[in-house]
């Protein structure tokens, strides 16, 4: 319906610095945004935003309806029954709570709805486990949804604004989904910046109201019976237009940088450039590997990380660039990829986009807790030749392969 | 228990009155569907597109009324329509319903404009596998109308029983075999639980009285809050009758007390269809196919547990609203 109302700044906006944790990092960040709907189920770790939000509602802060919903399920339909009828949404969730939304994921996709999703990432049941890895998330890989996966309460913050710019921007309509460490990032205090005048986010990500669906004076039908004659083409726009997504993705994050300062890129290297080594990785140990990547150096060995920040769509010749020359990439994982080809789901996709072996290891499964000596060790395995690629190590597993 | 209580309307006086208001001739429902022949989910689309109007958005969840009348690139609907899942008629609406309030707050939608959310539903959707969003939207409060057609089995997937399915029914999962003669379980009482939320109205419905179920529409719409509808629906596959047999076999429900049209508005209880003298139940049942294998005991079974329930609803009208069985009674009488 309308365009995107993009003022150019003469100068960065005015900011001020504050402490908060990932989750209310993400909370602020939602409530700047000016949700309409709000439809939440708690769990942990991500309880904390959904309870926030909560509060800046029953505040007066933030003018929005909030759906205390009575599951997941219910969180999502409920969320796509609100964007098909013109609002800003929001929900969030994490491990068991995705999976219970499962079946609508990709409605929302094919109906192509711009919902925005927080995860605190979590691993997944059983045993039961609430805490942090990257489980929940890798599972939505197939399903159509714009994936960051971000280090820290700044980036997350900054993320989520980006996320519903680049959503509802209608060469893209689509769900995007905000992950990051259940715990590490969710429940650690740490310092941002966050816009003085709040206004500034919502002249940087204005509703823009074209993706509306159902309208009384217009009236259509959303989730007709598709069949063999029709499905195909309508999933299809679906796939092309995230593939799609990536320019706008990185044309929002530039954009960003110019009025907040800071941009992301669709991955962050460290030191890559002549590197021989390079540590893939993604989420919040991304700063205990350019720790490693130091200490490497300082041996001797030309170490370079990367972490993964936009892994659907999947940027792989942005990859293949930065990676191409690296003699060694070693990807550490924070899921299982039970029974694949490579033990970890980032490592898999990382070697079919060099079309070469790597190396991967799996890390803080269930939030085992690693240090950056962990990391360094593995890491030098892999330089002295100690360890193959293309086979399953572990870093922390008690009687585990390393 | 406050929620829970039930009392029979005081102002009622033997005779239910309907107040009269005009149906418009515009179809919103619109011909050309793939429902079954003698299938009355039209009879009851059609006509609650007639007194919602307009400015109506329709939830459907996965069903029958969804596949038969939504199949890109054609449709049934001249209203906004959404389907998403099979289980979250009520959430989808929810949300639906959320986004009006706050779309009208933000004046994206004229804050003046009254614009109805209704979910239409079959049994699996809404007794089964619907039931907890259909809960939370009730207990929720939000302004729904919740329509639930009643065919009494999974018919869209050919025949499973549901929880609304009646006992002694054959299913193609709970068929009638030799040592298990059908459904072994009693229908959902959906009315009776949706009321039990403590919402402002609750109704049940038979298209084959559609003064009735029009009515009852029309109140549904009035209220502030949500609303639940059950409506029985007959369906030729799922109960095996001939086609021309669709209203006259719901008709039969009726009269032999198998089915009570009442509606509990503000937990007032009344029944708005009063049945003097019964049809003995076996009217019902001779009609259809599932109930084909049932013995002389079963169906006396079956009649026993009716008798029971309008023995209840007499108890709390205060008066005899359906009447006892009259063995007299032709079960299918012409029509004149």
């Amino acid at each position: 319906m309308t365009a995107q109302a993009l003022v150019p700044r003469e100068k960065k906006i005015a900011q001020k610095r504050i402490a908060l944790t990932g989750n209310h990092a993400v909370a602020l960040a939602v409530k700047m945004c000016r949700p309409e709907v709000i439809a939440a189920y708690p769990i942990t770790p991500q309880t904390p935003v959904v309870e926030k939000l909560a509060e800046y509602v029953n505040n007066g802060e933030l003018d929005a309806e909030y759906i205390p919903v009575e599951s997941e399920h219910s969180a999502m339909s409920a969320s796509i029954g609100a964007s098909a009828m013109g609002a800003r949404t929001f929900t969030e969730t994490s491990s068991q709570g995705l999976m219970h939304m499962y079946e609508n994921l990709p409605i929302a996709v094919g109906l192509r709805l711009p919902i925005v999703m927080g995860v605190a990432a979590r691993t997944i049941s059983a045993p039961i486990n609430v805490w942090g890895d990257y489980s929940d998330v890798m599972t939505m890989r197939e399903l159509g949804w714009i994936i960051y996966i971000v280090q820290n309460a700044q980036e997350a913050f900054d993320t989520i604004i980006q996320a519903y710019r680049v959503a509802e921007d209608q060469r893209v309509h689509l769900p995007a989904v905000v992950a990051y460490d259940g715990f590490w990032t969710s429940h650690v205090l740490q310092p941002l910046d966050v816009p003085e005048d709040e206004e500034d986010v919502m002249r940087f990500a204005p509703i823009t109201r074209s993706w509306v669906k159902l309208d009384v004076d217009n009236p259509l039908q959303l989730g007709a019976v598709g069949t063999p004659e029709w499905y195909w083409e309508v999933r299809w726009q679906a796939a092309e237009a995230l593939r799609e997504s990536l320019k706008v993705v990185e044309e929002v994050d530039r954009e960003f940088g110019k009025w907040f300062g800071r941009s992301y890129g669709l991955f962050h290297t460290y030191r890559l450039e002549d590197a021989e080594l390079a540590i893939v990785t993604y989420g919040s140990i991304y700063g205990l590997v350019k720790k490693v990547v130091d200490r490497l150096r300082e041996e001797g060995v030309k170490a370079g990380a990367l972490r993964l920040r936009v892994i659907r769509p999947w940027p792989g010749h942005q990859l293949r660039k930065a990676l191409d020359r690296v003699d060694k990439v070693f990807v550490i994982d924070r899921a299982i990829n039970h029974g694949g080809p490579l033990i970890g789901p980032m490592a898999t996709e990382v070697a079919a986009t060099l079309q070469r072996p790597v190396y991967n290891a799996l890390a803080t499964i269930g939030m085992r807790a690693i240090d950056s000596d962990m990391i360094y060790e593995a890491a030098l395995k892999v330089a002295k030749g100690l360890w193959a690629p293309n086979q399953t190590y572990t870093i922390g597993l008690r009687g585990g392969y390393e | 228990m406050v929620k829970t209580a039930v009392k029979a309307a005081e102002e009622y006086e033997g005779q239910y009155e309907y107040a009269t208001f005009e149906l418009p001739n515009e179809e919103l429902f619109l011909p050309g569907h793939g429902l079954c022949a003698g299938c009355t989910i039209g009879v009851i689309a059609r006509h609650m597109l007639k007194v919602f109007g307009p400015d109506t958005v329709v939830v459907n969840a996965t069903g029958c009324a969804e596949v038969s009348t939504v199949v890109y690139p054609r449709t049934n609907w001249a209203v906004p329509w959404i389907h998403v899942a099979f289980g979250n008629g009520g959430s989808v609406a929810s949300g639906i319903e959320a986004a009006i309030k706050a779309l009208k707050r933000r004046g994206v939608i004229d804050p003046s404009r009254k614009i109805n959310v209704v979910v239409f539903a079959g049994d699996g959707g809404t007794a089964d596998i619907g039931f907890q969003a259909l809960s939370g939207m009730l207990e929720r409060g939000h302004r729904v109308i919740y329509v639930m057609y009643d065919n009494e089995g999974y018919m869209n997937t050919g025949i499973q029983r549901s929880g609304t399915t009646p006992f002694g029914a054959s299913a193609t999962t709970s068929p009638a075999g030799k040592v298990v003669p059908g459904n072994t379980r009693h229908k959902k009482p959906m009315a009776a639980i949706a009321a039990a939320h403590g919402i402002p109205y609750v109704a049940t419905a038979n298209p084959a009285y559609v003064h009735d179920m029009v009515y009852k529409f029309k109140k549904a719409i009035e209220v502030d809050g949500p609303s639940f509808i059950h409506v029985l629906q007959s369906c030729t596959p799922g109960w095996r009758f001939e086609p021309k047999y669709a209203i006259r076999v719901l008709e039969l429900a009726t009269e032999t007390g198998y089915w009570v049209n009442y509606e509990i508005e503000n937990g007032e209880f009344r029944v708005t269809l009063p049945v003097p003298r019964r049809k003995h139940v076996k009217c019902f049942l001779q009609l259809q196919g599932r109930f084909r294998h049932l013995k002389p005991d079963e169906i006396e079974y079956i009649q026993k547990v009716i008798d029971r329930d309008v023995e209840e609803i007499n108890r709390i009208m205060g008066r005899e609203v359906i009447g006892p069985v009259d063995p007299s009674l032709p079960c299918l009488t012409e029509r004149k």
